[in-house]
């Protein structure tokens, strides 16, 4: 790679023959062996048996119940989790641009912000085991104070409600970051105008801010989910293997085959990319619909 | 007017309220979960444990070595092909910034599952069998997966200089290609490089996946095996964790005004 520099042709503009395409040819090399390469492997093996010969056997085994099942989980976690922290980000941003708080709150929220969307993984997982665990603090308080016994309701921090609460410490601050710049967009005229001819605060929100901003918070919201959809590290070292989604089972299988076919590995893999390239793609649409407008 | 004005600024208040609750109530829990180990009193005997296990310092400081390889081949990357995309074919810029950001797409655990297919230890390329070669995969992980971040700052560096007159300039002075990139561009993008190592650094230090599955002894495999064995030693864990993040977030900050924003321009 440290090559780069030294690969450029040095007076590409006297040579009649175009060479300016060597200047990003170690980018390209890169992305081909170690992210597009890699990733074809894995899915052109989904199509194929130990032998290497065709098969749809693999992607027939995705409905085996397990693996379903890790599927739905995993759906239901990354839908709840960008849902609630769309949700809940919106408002904090929406609180930050257009709440007539002090000056200092948005910088610090956007810097927090920057700070706990980066906060993920295994400290993540340990900072809510010492919150909401059975010897966390809120648990603790709880029950001592306001006798509540949340594990006594059947909340389990290892749980599904318990994964998506943690999950929406990063959640929340990324919709904030995403969503702060189209709140910003809003024009202070739009508001005056509604105001002049009448329009009431909520008329203001449902027939001028919402139809321009639904686009980038549909968007933010499908990036969240694909974010969500592919962690593995925050509910590997919550839950251990006890919860059943997909990247922990895909985790297992890599470690020690526990689905008993190689090759159904790669199929979920291919799984995995379908749903986070299509929320990508969805979210790339919404915001190419946001440019146009120029919002 | 007026009253509506109160009325937002009281949801807005409320919203500010909930959000500080939540985002501040398990750092203050695993702060004083951290405190707990002496029986009776708070102490920081955590911390003292942590610091003093040979495991902590070897993980730690092999994810620093890591961290800021990484940096140097990811600059090393992108810094050049930026600079060739903006200056000679600016038509690539789309599908170079696409690829920049498909590791937002392609989840990390896929990657690293190709890797292990790919250059398993019977493969052409076996980087998986030794454990200089396996380091060396590592980072290249690792560069896959801060290239969104250090693309897309150094991208916003270039994009406030005149790159064209630049080059020019230099050129006409007799500079080589080498040359311009270390004595012209860099010095002039230095806080959008710095911003987009500091990123770098944050997500790379503690991170699980990719050193869990090539089997690396690095800080965020340690962190896991620690919460899976012990009580308050996590805590602690986590808070230094949170730490050295905000550290680099706030470095950030100072070196540059050049914010990392998510990809929403």
């Amino acid at each position: 790679m440290s090559a780069s520099s030294s690969s450029l042709p040095h007076t590409p503009g006297h040579k009649p023959v175009n060479l300016n395409w060597l200047g990003v040819v170690p980018f390209f090399v890169f992305a081909l062996l170690f992210m597009l390469l890699p990733t074809a492997y894995l899915m052109v093996g989904a199509f194929q048996d130990a032998d290497g010969n065709f098969t749809l056997h693999n992607l027939a085994g995705l409905l085996e119940a397990n693996v379903l099942d890790a599927y739905w989980i995993s759906f239901k976690i990354s839908i709840a989790s960008s849902a609630a922290g769309g949700l809940l980000g919106f408002l904090l941003a929406w609180a930050a641009v257009l709440g007539k708080l002090p000056g200092w709150i948005r910088p610090t929220l956007m810097t927090f912000s920057g700070v706990a969307s980066n906060f993920a993984g295994v400290p993540l997982a340990f900072a809510f085991l010492a919150t909401l665990g059975r010897m966390g603090l809120v648990t603790i308080l709880l029950r001592t104070y306001l006798d509540i016994n949340i594990y006594s309701t059947g909340f389990s921090i290892l749980s599904f409600v318990g994964l998506t609460l943690t999950y929406l410490y990063f959640q929340i601050p990324l919709m904030v970051l995403i969503v702060t710049p189209a709140l910003e967009g809003l024009k202070k005229e739009w508001r005056e105008a509604c105001d002049c001819l009448g329009g009431s605060t909520l008329q203001y929100w449902r027939y001028i801010a919402m139809p321009v901003l639904w686009p980038s918070i549909l968007g933010a919201m499908l990036l969240l989910f694909a974010n969500a959809f592919g962690a593995v590290a925050t509910a590997y070292a919550l839950t251990g293997s006890s919860l059943n989604i997909v990247p922990i089972l895909l985790y297992a299988q890599i470690r020690g085959d526990v689905l008993h076919n190689p090759n159904l590995g790669y199929a979920m893999a291919l799984g995995m990319i379908v749903i986070t390239g299509l929320a990508n793609a969805g979210y790339m649409v919404l915001r190419s619909k946001t440019d146009r407008r120029g919002a | 007017m007026n009253a509506s004005t109160k009325e937002s600024r009281l949801g807005a208040w409320i919203a500010m309220a909930v959000g500080a609750t939540y985002f501040l109530l398990p750092l203050i829990a695993t702060f004083e979960f951290s405190l707990r180990m002496k029986r009776g009193e708070y102490s920081f005997e955590a911390y003292e444990v942590v610091f003093g296990d040979p495991q902590f310092q070897a993980t730690f400081g092999y994810s620093i070595v890591m961290a800021i390889a990484t940096i140097l081949v990811g600059v090393l990357l992108v810094v050049p092909t930026a600079y060739w995309v903006h200056l000679r074919m600016p038509k690539l810029r789309p599908l170079v910034e696409f690829i920049t950001l498909l590791p937002l797409v392609i989840p990390a655990i896929v990657i690293v599952f190709g890797y292990l297919r790919m250059y398993n230890s019977s493969s052409i390329i076996p980087l998986t069998g030794s454990e200089h070669a396996t380091d060396f995969l590592l980072i290249c992980s690792y560069v896959t997966l801060s290239l969104p971040y250090m693309y897309r700052s150094v991208d916003t560096g270039l994009r406030t200089i005149d790159v064209r007159t630049l080059t020019e300039a230099a050129e006409v002075l007799g500079a080589n290609r080498a040359t311009i990139l270390l004595k012209v561009i860099f010095p002039n993008i230095t806080s959008a490089i710095l911003s987009g190592a500091f990123l770098t650094f944050a997500v790379v230090i503690g991170e699980f996946t990719m050193a869990s599955l090539l089997d690396r002894p690095a800080f965020g495999p340690y962190l896991q095996l620690i919460g899976a064995n012990r009580a308050y030693e996590p805590s602690a864990l986590a808070v230094i964790a949170f730490i050295v993040t905000w550290a680099s977030m706030g470095l950030i900050n100072v070196f540059g005004r050049n914010r990392h924003t998510k990809p929403t321009r």
